[in-house]
């Protein structure tokens, strides 16, 4: 157990850089996940094949390899990602954002065709229509499976770890090579600060889940 | 299915001869979906003030004639104008003409999040920029006219259908349209709340509301129509004013839809 205390500040510096990552990639991903989201229920097609390809291709490349593809083969396009944080952030987030978009627009689709039908029926654009009647809607029965979305962020953010930014999975090594005798309790401690953010998380979901299902 | 019901007698429909220049105009108009030719060559011209009762058999086209008029459905080809101008296509302009054409649907689409009064101030608040006091009152005035001003602060869900469906003509009432369509407004309803709308509409009519409705309700269409259009087959096949469509249809195809409906 002296392993864990001993290293409090690595842990805390490490939990620090996890949470920073986690937070910055969920806010850029909500951003660019609802825009992508949008564009695939657009009237126009052209946007909603531009926006459908960027979900597929985002949603079934492992993230490891949207990493290995920033820092190897984007500058060869003149595009120079330094390995750390900002580099990780983006990854996180182009690869996040394409799930954050299948769980805005599959809420999108939960809400009645007529209701979209009935706001455009009274003169409201495509936008008013989707923020003042669609969304406030499909918010509901979307953030149960963004929460999962954002569960799967913050473990997702380890994998940061194999590129150079010390996140938690980072400290727990480097503590661990330090104290090989312990490398069980080390990482143990390693999870313990993974379900300090993963716990909340899950129990926002689980009270909004509560409050929708009264609200019905 | 069709019905005579007794309808207020103090409602006076103005005169045909008192109808104002074509408000909507239909012209050549041909819509497929897929292989299926659902509208066929559609002429139809509308006045200003005008009730038009469109009725005809299941899948006729009725509704895709309706829907087509504010565009929720595309057409093929053929042009559909209002007040003149033609429906456009695309974005803002398209929205400005939708705020000024009613529509009703038969299951009423109320806003399921948004409490009654909400429902009806929205277009006004976010489509016509009205200030939301302005809004407020002109909802109030409207839901007092439709008989559910007790109803404001309620949601959608808690209200009976035919309290909904007024809401939903309200709603629509208060983008002040120039045309107001009707697609089976009555028949989701229970029958005992299928006069309380048709009273509401009637009473528009009587007010000079230019009113296209999809209906098999005879009562309404004798009591508030200026003429009848019967659809078979996606085609426009026969036109006339309520009570002669009633008696004495011509076409083969609207007495035999007729004598169907009548042995309900
Ligand atoms: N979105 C669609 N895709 C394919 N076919 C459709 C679509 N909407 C309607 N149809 C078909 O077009 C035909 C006309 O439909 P429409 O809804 O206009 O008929 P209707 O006269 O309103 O019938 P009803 O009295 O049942 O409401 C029907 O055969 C219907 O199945
Ligand atoms: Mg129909």
């Amino acid at each position: 157990m002296d392993v864990l205390v001993d290293n409090m500040p690595s842990y805390w510096a490490g939990f620090q850089v996890t949470l920073r990552l986690t937070l910055y990639s969920g806010a850029i991903s909500l951003a660019l996940g609802l825009v992508l989201a949008a564009l695939r229920v657009s009237p126009i097609r052209p946007l909603r094949g531009l926006a459908a390809t960027y979900v597929e291709l985002l949603r079934n490349t492992p993230l490891t390899l949207v990493f290995f593809f920033m820092i190897l083969v984007a500058p060869q396009f003149g595009i120079i990602a330094p390995l750390g944080f900002w580099t990780a952030v983006i990854c996180l987030s182009t690869y996040t954002a394409a799930f954050v978009a299948e769980a805005v627009r599959s809420g999108i689709n939960s809400v009645g065709v007529g209701q979209a039908e009935a706001s455009r029926a009274i003169g409201l654009t495509f936008g008013q229509s989707l923020g003042n009647v669609i969304l406030p809607q499909a918010l509901r029965s979307v953030v149960p499976p963004m929460i999962n979305v954002f569960i799967a962020l913050t473990k997702n953010t380890s994998v940061a770890a194999g590129f150079a930014v010390v996140e938690l999975v980072g400290s727990g090594r480097r503590i661990s090579q330090g104290n090989p005798g312990d490398a069980v309790v080390v990482l143990l401690g390693v999870a313990l600060f993974y379900l300090a953010i993963t716990i909340p998380l899950g129990a926002i979901a689980s009270t909004v889940e509560r409050k929708v299902a009264f609200s019905r | 299915m069709a019905h005579d019901r007794a309808l207020p007698s103090d409602a006076g429909v103005p005169d045909r001869s008192e109808l104002g220049a074509p408000l909507v105009v239909l012209d050549k108009v041909n819509k497929h979906f897929g292989a299926l030719h659902v509208l066929q060559d559609i002429d139809l011209t509308v006045h200003r003030g005008e009730v038009v009762v469109v009725i005809g058999p299941s899948g006729s086209g009725k509704s895709t004639l309706c829907r087509s008029i504010n565009r929720l459905e595309t057409i093929d080809t053929g042009t559909i104008t209002i007040d003149g101008v033609p429906v456009p296509a695309e974005g803002k302009a398209l929205a400005r003409m939708r705020a000024d054409v009613g529509m009703v649907f038969q299951s009423f689409n109320l806003f399921a999040h948004k409490t009654v009064l909400e429902n009806v101030t929205l277009g006004p608040i976010k489509a016509k920029g009205l200030k939301k006091s302005e809004a407020k009152a002109l909802a109030m005035q409207l839901l007092e006219r439709v008989g559910v001003a007790n109803q404001a602060d309620k949601l959608p869900a808690q209200l009976s259908g035919g309290q909904q469906q007024r809401v939903a003509i309200a709603r629509a009432l208060a983008m002040k349209p120039k045309v107001m369509l009707f697609d089976e407004p009555t028949s989701a309803l229970d029958p005992e709340m299928i006069n309380e709308v048709l009273d509401v509409m009637v009473s528009l009519a009587a007010e000079g509301m230019t009113m296209i409705v999809v209906t098999h309700e005879m009562g309404f269409a004798r009591k508030a129509a200026h003429r009848v259009v019967f659809m078979d087959g996606g085609q426009v096949v026969e036109e006339a004013e309520p009570e002669t469509f009633f008696t004495t249809p011509e076409s083969e195809r609207a007495q035999d839809f007729l004598s169907k409906i009548l042995t309900h």
